[in-house]
């Protein structure tokens, strides 16, 4: 589903700094990997160019057989939209919107009908367990509480695939682990493919396949 | 006691970064400030420039004496000269005759003072020291003395000749040089008496009898005494007295511009409170670390309230500079005038005040600091550890409790809409004013909070985020619509006074202009008139139907009051309605009541007449006894208006002249060949001026817009910067909201759609702003029209809301606090959106 070729990616400035050198990755439907790594090594360079929210300096990525680079950046943000669902590590739920408005944003901007955007909310909501909070805003959850939400709009919308960067890096380790446990159950549930970019060793563990980041390449463990 | 390095550091820490990172958004309230400062400054020097010019001529033109004896433009009996003359307390006496003479070849008017100069010389020794070479000049019958303010104005020297109109034929005056330049401040000329009252049509009468007294004389006991010995409607003043008089007719509109440039002060302060409550919002983890690091809350609130000061500072600074700058060239360009007409025959200096400048300097500071006060206790209050979780913003705001004391200032605002005028001026309706627009800003908040939730939800994704985004926060609503509703309330208020000016002054025209074309004996000044015989041949002109004459002069009533206007014309009493734009009920006079008079509202209100009063007027020399038959509008004469049949006019004095003529024509007369045929029939009679209604009716509006224009421009200058609020306040949000627009661009949302939901948050924004300053600005309006104009003016006006124009300028408001709402957006969207979100990727 996923296919990334000769990926390479470097910042100019007063230091020029090759970060990604020749990465090389394919992601199958229903496919969940870590991606570990270094501080500074570039997890978080890789996930943007993923996103199509930078440009390669050279390379292929195509999603599901669409070449990502040769795109606008409307076109990436459109296929974003339909197709991608984003975990921060801290969380970024707007505060003006309600639980359930956060998790349901990727319906309403695709367009859907407010009934089925809604039926398929309360689903996911009551899937990572929080349907009770739906009315509340995020300022009155626990972090936990908040990650879980994210995951709601990470998925809402039925994604192919799901990046998320650190998203128990805020969190204390019960909610860490029943939320990555939420996480890995929601995107096998709805068939897509996953990536987590994390430090932890504990939360890389469950997913399938962990790979590591070098200055060599992304190489599996 | 803080010391100075302490301070230094703690801006530093506190301040300084805020400033460096958002220059813009400081130099905008910085200049917000300086306009409102500048404004008030410029209108300020430029009204007291001219009033000291002013003060200085009427000064000039009295001189040194201990009292002045004025009579009405027709004069008094020089007879009363000798009489005065001979009263054993005058020391020495100076008669003399003053008159507006309208010039040949244009719509202008020059003062001509006819002395004799040898006992003037007695009175003011200092005045004519400078002239002992022209005195013998002088008593040439054609000679004039220009004074160098007329004589530049006219562009004449020694030698040329001065053209000047009396009855409707042009006489000439030889210049025969100039009068010492500290003679006279003021555009005039000077000509011996005798050849005064025979070269203007004033044999036997005078105007003014200057007198000095013996010393040791009790000047007011005197004053008492010769008042007695006075012809009816002719005055013994003091000089001071007559610069009071004289400069008490543009009181009130010179009070009316302060105001108007205190409210683009007013709305700068909105802009310094709206910057440091967002600012102080976006810095308050900032803040509430140096609590916890030992900052006291007292040392907080003083460096914020030392932020406002600063600010105000640098603002006031810079407005007083541009406002010197601004009042300069105004001067140098314009003159004083600023519209009215009070001012257009002084050319004045700029009159620098040091403590009305420093005043306004301290008012910009003291607005500033005030802007900054509030947030800065609100940020003292906040506990350290409340600021230091994220998004308490709302939270913090909910505490807040204004809206009683909004609602309570408003209340009393509206009280003192009732209050009558002090010292003759509105100041309680001004402050009527200050007060409920100050009660509606505190309002705002519970306001806006009452009315989001009332939004509707649209399914346009952007539009809905937007909808969504304002509901959850309107504190910063409320703060983002302060200095638009600010400015545009009090633009809103002058469009509909003004424009309810202008309409009632179009009704009123159409109602005083009934007859087909208008005839005047000359375009200004006092000495034009027809004379019986040309009254016989205007009305005897073919294709002429009916003629009406007006006879026009002027009346003192009181030594501390300007003179109010006497018309002479056909009234028929019982039909009076039909032919005058009467305010109310009027009545005829019985058989045994006096003959009627019709006063108008302005001579009304200053003179507190009554229909059915009886008055004594002071006419022809006798003090007359009239019924008040009604009160009638009248938008041409400021200083108030009495009109009397014409009839019992010349019964009464024998004046059989007249000013005016308005003619009706014959049905299939032809207004061109009317108008040819008059002109035959006056040949030679080249002062006369002929219009049609069309276009008297267009010389007046246009006179009216032209006055209007200084207000125009000082509210846009309040609406621009209520926009700088609007722009502060948004480009302030969009800043703090990088990491939203960073997330929804993640989740799918392109730049376009973050744009428009950008673009329908500053509509929603600006239109609830616009929709509350319509409110306000309609109430402002009703004191403005039914409070403040009255007070002010006297002149009663009728509601008119411009709805075009008031659609128009809602519609440019909510576009372009749209497009800065957009424009703010896309200058914190030009940074990358990884760089918004870069804490956790």
């Amino acid at each position: 589903m996923l296919t990334i070729r000769n990926l390479n990616k470097s910042y100019a400035g007063v230091r020029h700094r090759a970060v990604l050198c020749d990465i090389h990755l394919d992601l199958a439907r229903g496919e969940y990997i870590a991606i570990m790594g270094e501080s500074g090594i570039g997890k978080s360079t890789l996930l943007n160019l993923i996103a199509g929210l930078d440009s390669p300096d050279s390379g292929s990525i195509k999603l599901d057989g669409t070449e990502f680079t040769a795109m606008d950046d409307d076109a990436r943000t459109l296929l974003r939209r339909e197709r991608m669902g984003f975990v921060f590590q801290a969380f970024h739920l707007l505060p003006h919107l309600t639980v359930e408005q956060n998790a349901a944003l990727p319906l309403v901007l695709g367009g859907g009908a407010p009934a089925q955007c809604s039926q398929r909310t309360h689903e996911l909501l009551g899937a990572v367990g929080i349907a009770a909070l739906a009315a509340s805003y995020p300022r009155e959850l626990s972090g936990g509480e908040m990650q879980r939400v994210a995951i709601a709009r990470a998925l809402v919308h039925r994604p192919q695939l799901v990046l998320a960067d650190e998203p128990t890096g805020n969190l204390d380790p019960d909610s860490a682990r029943q939320v990555l446990q939420v996480m890995r159950e929601q995107i096998k549930s709805n068939a897509g493919a996953g990536i987590l970019v994390t430090h932890s060793p504990t939360a890389a563990s469950t997913t399938d396949r962990i790979y590591v980041l070098t200055a060599e390449g992304l190489l599996p463990q | 006691m803080m010391r100075a390095a302490t301070l230094r550091a703690l801006f530093h820490a506190a301040s300084a970064g805020a400033l460096h990172d958002n220059p813009g958004r400081f130099f905008l309230a910085l200049l917000g400030i300086a306009l409102g400062v500048s404004l008030g400054v410029a209108v300020h020097l430029i009204n007291a420039s001219a009033l000291n010019e002013f003060s200085l001529a009427v000064r000039g033109l009295t001189g040194k004496v201990d009292l002045v004896i004025r009579g009405p433009r027709a004069g008094f009996a020089e007879e009363l000269y000798p009489k005065v003359a001979r009263l054993p307390q005058v020391q020495a006496v100076s008669p003399a005759v003053e008159i507006d003479v309208p010039l040949s070849g244009s719509s202008d008017r020059l003062k001509l003072i006819g002395i004799d100069p040898f006992r003037m010389a007695m009175i003011q020794p200092a005045l004519l020291a400078g002239m002992q070479n022209q005195i013998t000049d002088l008593l040439d019958p054609d000679a004039v003395l220009l004074s160098h303010a007329a004589a530049d104005w006219l562009g004449m020297k020694a030698g040329d000749t001065l053209r000047a109109y009396v009855g409707t034929t042009s006489i000439e005056l030889k210049v025969a040089g100039l009068l010492p330049p500290s003679a006279y401040r003021q555009r005039l000329g000077v000509m011996d008496i005798a050849s005064a009252q025979w070269r203007l049509a004033r044999l036997g009468r005078l105007n003014r009898i200057d007198l000095r007294l013996h010393p040791g004389v009790d000047i007011a006991a005197f004053r008492h005494d010769l008042a007695t010995l006075l012809p009816a409607g002719v005055i013994v003043t003091t000089p001071d007295v007559e610069v009071e008089r004289s400069a008490s007719v543009s009181r009130a509109y010179r009070l009316n511009l302060d105001m108007l440039a205190l409210v683009a002060l007013f709305t700068g302060a909105f802009l310094v409170y709206s910057t440091q409550v967002l600012s102080v919002l976006r810095r308050r983890t900032h803040f509430a670390l140096l609590r916890v690091t030992g900052l006291t809350r007292l040392a907080l609130v003083r460096l914020l309230v030392a932020e406002g000061a600063l600010m105000g500072v640098a603002g006031s600074t810079l407005g007083v500079v541009l406002g010197y700058g601004v009042a300069a060239a105004m001067l140098k360009h314009f003159g004083t005038d600023l519209g009215a007409g009070y001012f257009d025959a002084i050319s004045p200096a700029l009159h620098v005040e040091p403590g009305a400048l420093a005043l306004f300097w301290l008012l910009g500071i003291a607005f500033c600091v005030l802007g900054a006060t509030l947030p800065a206790i609100e940020a003292g209050r906040r506990a350290p550890a409340l600021a230091l979780k994220a998004k308490d913003e709302e939270e913090s705001f909910k505490k807040q409790r204004a809206m009683p004391y909004g609602m309570a200032l408003i209340g009393f605002g509206l009280a003192c809409t009732q209050a009558p005028a002090l010292t003759g001026l509105p100041l309680l309706g001004y402050l009527a004013i200050a007060l409920i627009l100050l009660g509606t800003i505190l309002i705002l908040p519970w306001l806006v909070a009452v009315l989001l939730p009332r939004l509707p939800a649209p399914r346009f994704p952007p539009a809905l985020l937007a909808t969504a985004q304002l509901k959850a926060s309107p504190r910063h609503v409320a703060i983002s619509i302060t200095a638009i509703v600010t400015s545009f309330s009090l633009m809103v208020a002058m469009l509909i006074m003004v424009g309810s000016f202008r309409n009632s002054l179009d009704h009123w025209l159409t109602r005083v202009l009934p007859a087909d074309l208008y005839l005047r004996a000359a375009r200004g000044g006092e000495t034009g008139f027809f004379t019986s015989e040309e009254q016989a041949r205007i009305a005897g002109t073919p294709g002429v139907a009916s003629v009406r004459f007006l006879r026009s002069q002027n009346l003192l009533l009181g030594p501390d009051r300007p003179p109010i206007s006497l018309l002479a014309r056909p009234v028929d009493a019982g039909a009076a309605h039909h032919t005058l734009p009467l305010t109310g009920p009027s009545r005829v006079p019985r058989a045994d009541e006096p003959p009627p008079v019709w006063v108008s509202e302005i001579a009304a209100d200053l003179f507190q007449y009554h229909v059915g009063d009886h008055i004594i007027l002071p006419i022809g020399g006798q003090a007359m006894r009239f019924t008040v038959a009604g009160i009638w509008r009248d938008y041409a004469r400021q200083t108030g208006a009495a009109i009397i049949d014409r009839d019992l006019y010349i019964r009464i004095t024998g004046d059989t002249l007249a000013n005016d003529a308005a003619l009706w024509l014959a049905a299939g007369a032809s207004l061109q060949q009317t108008r040819q045929a008059l002109r035959e029939r006056l040949r030679g009679a080249d002062g006369i001026d002929i219009a049609e209604t069309r276009e008297i009716r267009a010389t007046s509006l246009a006179i009216f817009d032209r006055t209007f224009a200084i207000t125009y421009a000082l509210e846009i200058v309040a609406v621009l910067i209520g926009l700088f609020g609007v722009s502060v306040s948004f480009s302030a949000q969009a800043l703090a909201r990088r990491r939203e627009f960073g997330v929804l661009r993640h989740v799918g949302m392109t730049r376009r759609e973050i744009g428009i939901m950008l673009g329908c948050e500053g509509i929603w924004v600006a239109g609830l702003g616009v929709g509350v300053g319509l409110a306000l600005g309609w109430v402002i309006s009703l004191i403005l029209i039914h409070v403040i104009n009255r007070q002010s003016f006297h002149w009663s006006m009728d509601l008119h809301l411009p709805w075009l124009a008031l659609a128009g300028l809602a519609a440019a408001l909510v576009a372009a606090a749209s497009a800065t709402a957009v424009w703010s957006g896309r200058r914190a969207m030009d940074r990358s959106v990884l760089s918004a979100v870069r804490e956790d990727w």
